[in-house]
């Protein structure tokens, strides 16, 4: 089932879209509740957010930390821009690596579809130089599980030397 | 081994990751890189050969000039990266759909 989509789109943006079985209204409180949000917005299996401050009004801060009980983690500050019950939340926000990323706006929208709801979640960075720093980093963490992968194959290459 | 060496060398500098972060946005020739990153032609010349040893660029004729793109083993790590976050996001989802289904269908069929 693949219901989710994620693209980029010109220069600045990537869009995410998801449908759920559910009312706009519930897919929008489950984005603006802090006890709900501490129970999704988790990423991969194993990882936890003990920290979660969401004060969701125009100007109020958000603060989510992550961590995954064993020693690492990372943490998101933003500040909500608006918000429109229960179809819009406009947002910026930033990952800390622990060095801040650049600022990302985010506009979600939440559409009546059927039944149920059609999420759309638009990224944008504030030009052309800020996407290219993204893309950077995020090669840079795609390309450190590559160093892991290249230091399997020195390390059996040297083995397979050894025992020659 | 020689060229996992380099591969090793050419990533661990900043610039030249940034290089190739600018790189995946399409291709680019000397002088369009020396804008941006504000160094000399020479360095951004000397940084661009090291990618290419790499491995990490390729690099076509065109008249005078030679424009870079990424080899298609860089494409391929932005890609991977690209799917780890729509692994993330998608997991997330899962997780958001068995909270829906727990806060209750619908507004009109409330607990009794």
């Amino acid at each position: 089932m693949s219901k989710m989509t994620l693209k980029t789109e010109g220069d600045r943006h990537v869009v995410v879209t998801r449908k759920f079985a559910a009312s706009p209204e519930a897919v929008y409180r489950a984005h603006t509740d802090t006890k709900l949000i501490q129970k999704w917005m988790l990423g991969p299996d194993g990882w936890t957010m003990p920290v979660c401050i969401n004060e969701a009004k125009p100007g109020g801060k958000i603060r989510f930390e992550w961590a995954d009980g064993k020693g690492n983690g990372f943490y998101l500050t933003g500040e909500y821009v608006s918000l429109e019950p229960y179809s819009r939340i406009v947002h910026v926000e930033r990952m800390h690596l622990p060095e801040p990323t650049p600022d990302n706006h985010v506009e979600t929208r939440f559409d009546a579809d059927g039944t149920g709801t059609l999420m759309t979640m638009r990224m944008t960075l504030p030009d052309e130089k800020t996407r290219a720093a993204m893309l950077a980093t995020g090669m840079e963490h795609g390309m450190e599980a590559s160093y892991v992968k290249l230091e399997g194959l020195i390390q059996a290459e040297a083995a397979k030397n050894a025992s020659a | 081994m020689e060229n996992l060496d380099a591969a090793f060398g050419a990533l661990a500098d900043p610039t030249r990751r940034a290089i190739l972060a600018r790189l995946a946005l399409g291709e680019a020739t000397v002088m369009e890189l020396v804008k941006p990153f504000e160094l000399t032609q020479p360095a951004i010349s000397q940084h661009l050969k090291v990618l290419e040893n790499a491995g990490l660029i390729t690099r076509r004729v065109d008249g005078t000039k030679r424009p870079c793109r990424l080899a298609d083993s860089s494409i391929a790590e932005i890609d991977q990266w690209l799917e780890k976050l729509r692994k993330a996001l998608a997991k997330n989802y899962d997780r958001l759909d068995e909270i829906l289904a727990e806060i209750g269908p619908k507004k009109g069929s409330r607990k009794r």
